[in-house]
């Protein structure tokens, strides 16, 4: 078994004085909590994490990549105003509207063979998602990442610094958009369906029909 | 077909004379037996389809009692293209490549829903909907996968259709016309899709209705 994990963290801060290093509980039924490396040492306390006596996570068997968009979060505040007829107090709601940024993320599932314990979750993540969007890679710490953050690199845009070969694995090298990222637009060859729904019918619906050389998505960069 | 002597009597005076032992035929009946009955396809798979094809070729199915049992490894020797799978962007201008090769004659079968039309993955960033947006498509097998017998009626729709093939004016296949093109372009990769994404002298999209909803 793996220490539980805020003693990880505390061993983490101990070994990494002053590392970025975040518990993330997950508070759904599966408590898979995981660990937020911050990126400047990212890579050292992947080395701790593989060469560790009582971790020895020598396998990183998966690796994710998430986008998270650009989320808008209104906030309610309430004011209260007395009333100068001396009645109770009038209520008013003011919403604010604030643009929490997104990012890119990647999740690295980690076991030990020798040890026979995990997974270990650890995520690494971006700046942003236009501009800012280099990672450490892990692939010198766990050689299976390689095919695995090629891919993230192809379909989320994640750079990952260090990797031996970071090429497009499944697009062609002249590609330029990154599919599965939310705002990702697919080229308009979807011919008519029998039964279009969803954003197909509204496709169909609209009056003019799009170019067909499609408009490269907002966000996304080669 | 004029001048055949097979027009000279009727098709009951040839059954009759089929049965005393003499075979009485055109040329182009005959060139036309002998092609529809050697049909030697390309081993080539593509997906999960791929495996029924082979599954096909195999004892239990035997795709040779219809005389196509010859998979031939080389685009060069095969009459057949069974796309047998889902066609990615990045493998069309491949398929593209490998029936420009094929020597004509030559016939397409598109198996399964994937060939046909993207199949389950018809939504997918990276799927090609339709081989038929490139290539031109004797026969469609829908299934997904088709059973091998699904194939094999396919074929046989393939050999009816060589049967009736006409060998000379203007209904005679693509390799006897000089005005009809054998080679077909290659897709080259673009930066958001293929390009072009597909061959309109081979497809059209079909009319989108614009506007309200279609019936
Ligand atoms: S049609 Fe179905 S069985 Fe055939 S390749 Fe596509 S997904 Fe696989």
């Amino acid at each position: 078994m793996i220490e539980p994990l805020d003693q990880l963290t505390a061993r983490l801060a101990a070994r990494f004085p002053g590392a970025d290093v975040t518990l993330l509980q997950n508070p759904g039924a599966s408590a898979q909590h995981s660990l937020v490396l911050g990126n400047g040492i990212a890579r050292a306390i992947a080395e701790f994490l593989r060469d560790d006596g009582a971790l020895k996570l020598d396998y990183c068997s998966n690796v994710s990549g998430v986008d998270w968009p650009d989320k808008v979060i209104v906030e309610t505040t309430k004011a209260s105003t007395p009333d100068p007829a001396g009645g109770p107090d009038k209520v008013t709601e003011v919403k604010t509207e604030r643009v929490q940024p997104g990012y890119l993320e990647a999740v690295y599932h980690l076991f030990s063979v020798e040890l026979r314990h995990g997974p270990l979750v650890i995520r690494t993540r971006t700046r942003n998602r236009s501009d800012q969007v280099t990672l450490p890679s892990f692939t010198p710490v766990w050689r299976s990442a390689e095919f695995q953050e090629r891919e993230v690199f192809d379909l989320f845009g994640v750079v990952f610094a260090g990797h031996p070969d970071l090429r497009r694995i499944l697009m062609w090298d002249g590609f330029k958009d990154h599919p599965m990222r939310k705002d990702y637009v697919e080229p308009e060859d979807n011919e008519w369906e029998p039964t279009p729904h969803g954003d197909l019918l509204a496709k169909v619906k609209k009056p003019d029909p799009a170019p067909s050389s499609p408009s490269p998505p907002e966000g996304a960069k080669p | 077909m004029d001048m055949t002597p097979a027009q000279a009597i009727t098709d009951e005076e040839r059954e009759e004379l089929r049965r005393h032992g003499i075979l009485l035929t055109s040329i182009e009946e005959l060139y036309n037996w002998g092609r529809s009955h050697s049909v030697w396809p390309l081993q080539f798979g593509l997906a999960c389809c791929a495996i029924e094809m082979i599954a096909a070729s195999m004892a239990r199915f035997d795709i040779a009692r219809f005389g196509s049992e010859v998979f031939r490894p080389s685009p060069r020797q095969a009459d057949l293209l069974i796309v047998s799978g889902t066609v990615t962007k990045k493998m069309a201008p491949q398929v593209v490549r490998l029936w420009n090769q094929m020597a004509e004659p030559k016939y397409c079968i598109a198996m399964g829903a994937c060939a046909i039309s993207g199949g389950p993955f018809k939504r997918g960033y990276n799927v090609l909907k339709g081989i038929d947006r490139f290539i031109p498509v004797d026969i469609y097998i829908p299934g997904c996968p088709p059973r091998p017998e699904a194939l094999l009626h396919g074929l046989v729709e393939l050999q009816k259709k060589i049967s009736g093939q006409a060998i000379s004016g203007p209904d005679a296949p693509r390799h006897l016309r000089k005005d009809l093109a054998c080679e077909f372009p290659v897709p080259e990769f673009g930066e958001h899709d293929l390009d072009p994404p597909h061959n309109p002298t081979v497809w059209q999209p079909p009319e989108v209705p614009k506007g309200d909803s279609p019936a």
